[in-house]
């Protein structure tokens, strides 16, 4: 039997306007939802076990109770089992990377899936950090994936800024996923009301060095300024004059 | 009626049980933490509405004008995803393959389909009144048959009572049903008309007279021999969905078809009608927060006089009023889904057809009926004010709000028109007086003595009235002594018109739709203000949904007083009319609060965080 250890964080859902009121975030009637990102990678473990057959898939998220409700998410989706992690206070990418891979040793998955990055942080740090922790190989911004070998490695092919790079890591591993890697299912009102039996437990976090103060820090929240209205050019010689004169990017 | 099964009463302690009573709460006062709230809703609840709003986003309003256009196999592709994804089945019980979870569970996906007008009517004439009769009317075989193809999408439903000759005056059809001579069939002959679904329907529930005489329903396939089908009418709006002619000519329906017993066809077309106008007002709710997140982004975004049209005070009271409006019928649909939930899951029976059918789909029609009456006009006039912030652009096709009030309009048309469920929530009070059901004639002499006391020493009701500035607590207290004085004087009216016209009472049609009218607004209001003493009594910070109950409540003041004077002038004049109008008077004490300034701040605060829900802090 495979296993693999999805993770899903809780995010501000996509389309809501995010505001910023006397320096904090104004939360008041924002909706929540899973990172996208991190529904792809959930998206990609139901497929390989609908493939393959004898896949566990856990899904597990670090955060407070409201977590549940992204876990159900998942559950609702077709992982089989979650985990809520409780207990860490606004950890950090590091703190994010040594709780999971206290985790990975309890769980002993054979391959990490996640989000290449959170869309509230847009960190783009854990996944790589995770497997540096663990001494395990990794695979990140991740548009295809499969698994080869005897199921021992996973090919998998990376966006990158000069193309698409195709590696292959040994499992256990770490893999990241970026947009391209499939179109998460729906889902479905069957699957919502069975996720209610399936199994979700909670650890609360002990170990002090786990619970130890993120690195890193806040110092101001500000919104971007609001974007200046367009022009409309009337000739190619009218942009590329503008281009170069006034945006000066060329 | 019969107790069949009296254990299943879990949430009876939820909902405490006078409130489980239809029309009660004209009678009674309602604790805020019996009712249920669309804070209520649990994360599986919002899961669900959250499918059912990706599918309209990626799969539906993608392809608008295809299914504007009636193009072939898009409305069959798009309502078979709808069934795979459990969307059409959710009342129907999972041994029948649906998911069987209650009427609060519906709401948050029929706010969804009727984003897109015309789909929303087919999806909701197919899980309502096409596959309801089959539901809670059919005996086993007949569900075995036919219940599980309709729960998947497999097969869609329709619904076929009115005729030509016979809208709000159902009972009158001609459409006839006669026993073959070997028994085993019942040729039925007639015409149905304007019949929603009928393009793609599978199953129809036809109302037809035995003998003409015993209205019947019948379950009827399309493919029976003798049935046949007219072409698409050309309508104003909900171009999506399909309205045809049905004829049956000698159309054979086997006896095994016959649905609930010959000559109780009535019982069922008019408790499938309660669901039916509830399902039609909770969808108004969707169709009505998305014209307001898309009048409320218009108004952001286009600029006239150096400003956004957002910054004058004009369309900041619309959009206000788009929202306090909103807010009180949302409240109101979802109190009474909480209270049908409840008695469906007392598992109580009434057994005046054959098999009895659940207590749940009767008990709160007049409830159902003031839902479909406000909810359908609160729509009207959002999306009416929509088109008008949107200016000559709303007058294109280039954007929704062209489409949402053609689309809307229908809602005060079928499902009884609006003027037919004005007519009818005053005049079911009084049946149910009579009944027993219901303790209408000792409230109104509770009343009465009240009165009596009132004119004798009007000082010591002084405090019912006038708002005073003790915070948002002490505010919302006002308007619940005010909402229960709206209550002494609709009942103080009723009792004075029934009097005055007895049996003929019903014939009295404007003073009738005046009764109806406060008791609309009593309810709505009752509910706006319960369901914020409810969100704030959980400590949450209720500053805007208080604005949206006490705007409400203010108007509705000016709308009581206001009727009632019209209908004190109706029934009685000199004397006794100066009588009647110092009992008004001192009924509806109210200093009238600062509605303009209300206003602009939900308005602001609307187009800060861009969206209805989002205003009112629904997830
Ligand atoms: C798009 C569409 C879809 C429909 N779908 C279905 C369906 O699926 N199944 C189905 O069976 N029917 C359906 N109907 C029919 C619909 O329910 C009827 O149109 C409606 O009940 C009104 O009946 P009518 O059109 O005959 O109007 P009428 O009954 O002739 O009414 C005309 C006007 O007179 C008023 N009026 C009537 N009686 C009274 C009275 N006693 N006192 C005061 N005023 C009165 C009405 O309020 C209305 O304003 C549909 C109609 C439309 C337009």
């Amino acid at each position: 039997m495979m296993k693999i250890l999805v993770a899903l964080k809780r995010v501000p859902d996509p389309d809501t306007r995010i505001r910023v009121k006397e320096g904090v975030l104004d939360l008041d009637g924002v909706k929540f939802a899973v990172n996208p990102f991190d529904a792809i990678a959930l998206e990609q473990a139901i497929r390989m076990r609908e493939q393959l057959g004898d896949v566990e898939v856990v899904v597990v998220s670090i955060g407070t109770g409201d977590c549940v409700e992204q876990l159900r998410l998942g559950l609702a989706m077709g992982a089989d089992r979650a985990l809520l992690i409780s207990g860490a206070e606004a950890p950090d990418s590091l703190s994010v990377a040594r709780i999971l891979a206290d985790v990975y040793r309890r769980e002993r998955p054979d391959l990490v899936l996640m989000g290449k990055q959170a869309i509230d942080d847009d960190s783009n740090q854990a996944g790589q950090m995770l497997a540096a922790l663990l001494g395990i190989g990794q695979a990140t911004f991740v548009s295809k994936i499969e698994l080869v070998d005897g199921r021992s490695s996973a090919c998998c092919a990376r966006e990158t800024d000069g193309g698409i790079e195709t590696i292959t890591v040994r499992l256990p591993a770490v893999v990241t996923t970026d947009l391209r890697l499939n179109e998460p299912r729906y889902v479905s009102l069957p699957g919502i009301m069975k996720a209610r039996k399936k199994p979700l437990e909670e650890i609360q976090l002990t170990d002090p060095t786990l619970k130890a103060p993120a690195r890193t820090r806040v110092l101001k929240l500000e919104s971007p300024p609001p974007r200046k209205a367009g022009i409309r050019v009337r000739t190619v010689d009218e942009l590329v004059e503008k281009l170069r004169n006034e945006a000066k990017v060329i | 009626m019969r107790l069949v099964n009296n254990s299943l009463t879990m949430s009876l302690s939820k909902v405490c049980l006078s409130s489980l009573v239809g029309g009660n709460f004209l009678l009674v006062e309602t604790d805020s933490n019996a009712i249920f709230t669309p804070e209520d809703i649990s994360s599986d609840q919002r899961m669900m509405a959250d499918t059912a709003a990706r599918f309209m986003d990626k799969e539906v309003l993608p392809n608008i004008e295809a299914l504007e256009q009636q193009d072939e196999g898009v409305t069959p592709r798009l309502f078979q995803m709808a069934g795979e994804l459990g969307l059409l089945g959710m009342d129907v019980p999972p041994e029948f393959g649906g998911l069987g979870v209650g009427k609060t569970s519906l709401l948050g996906v029929e706010e969804q389909f009727t984003r897109l007008g015309g789909f929303g009517v087919t999806c909701g004439a197919h899980s309502g009144i096409g596959t309801l009769p089959l539901l809670y009317f059919g005996t086993e075989a007949q569900k075995e048959k036919y219940l599980s193809k309709l729960a998947s999408g497999e097969w869609m439903g329709a619904y076929a009572l009115t005729e030509t000759g016979s809208g709000s005056d159902a009972l009158a059809m001609r459409t006839k049903a006669t026993l073959s001579a070997d028994g085993t069939h019942y040729l039925l002959n007639g015409t149905k008309m304007w019949i929603s679904n009928t393009a793609w329907a599978e199953l129809f529930t036809v109302f037809a007279k035995v003998d003409g005489e015993h209205v019947t329903a019948f379950l009827v396939e399309r493919r029976f021999p003798g049935v046949s089908f007219g072409k698409e009418e050309h309508k104003l709006g909900i171009k999506s969905s399909s309205t045809r002619r049905v004829t049956l000519e000698d159309a054979r329906v086997p006896v095994e078809n016959l649905l609930g017993g010959i000559g109780k066809g009535a019982y069922i077309a008019f408790n499938i009608l309660n669901a039916g106008r509830f399902k039609l007002g909770a969808g108004a709710l969707g169709a009505a927060r998305e014209s307001i997140k898309g009048a409320a982004r218009y108004a952001m975004e286009r600029q006239q006089f150096g400003r956004p049209l957002a910054g004058f005070g004009l369309i900041q009271e619309k959009l206000g009023e788009m929202a306090v409006r909103l807010f009180a019928g949302e409240s109101a649909v979802y109190r009474t889904a909480g209270m049908m939930e409840a008695v469906f899951e007392t598992g109580e029976l009434v057994d005046s057809t054959t098999p009895p059918f659940p207590r749940g789909l009767e008990e709160f029609a007049l409830e159902c009926s003031i839902i479909k009456v406000s909810c359908s006009e609160i729509l009207d006039d959002v999306a009416d004010e929509a088109l008008q912030i949107h200016g000559g652009y709303g007058y294109t096709e280039e954007f929704p709000p062209a489409r949402v009030c053609r689309d809307s309009r229908i809602n005060r048309i079928f499902e009884g028109t609006n003027e037919i469920n004005r007519l009818f929530i005053p005049g079911l009070l009084l049946r149910r007086a009579q009944r027993g059901r219901l303790a209408l004639v000792e409230a109104i002499s509770r009343v009465e003595g009240e009165l009596r006391e009132i004119s004798a020493r009007p000082s010591d009701f002084e405090h019912r009235g006038s708002a005073g500035s003790g915070g948002v607590g002490s505010d919302l207290g006002q308007a619940r002594s005010l909402v229960e004085n709206a209550k002494r004087l609709v009942l103080h009216l009723f009792g004075l018109i029934h009097k005055k016209y007895g049996e003929k009472f019903s014939e009295e049609q404007e003073v009738v739709a005046i009764l109806s009218d406060m008791i609309i607004d009593i309810y709505l209001a009752e509910s706006a203000l319960l369901r914020t003493a409810k969100a704030l009594g959980r400590g949450k910070s209720a500053g805007v949904m208080a604005d949206l109950a006490m705007a409400f409540v203010n108007d509705a003041a000016g709308r009581w007083e206001g009727l009632a004077r019209k209908a004190f002038a109706v029934i009685s004049e000199g004397d006794q009319l100066s009588q009647h109008l110092a009992t008004l008077r001192s009924l509806m004490r109210w200093t009238p609060l600062n509605g303009v300034s209300i206003r602009r701040r939900i308005a602001n605060r609307l187009c800060e965080v861009g969206s209805y829900p989002a205003l009112v802090c629904l997830k």
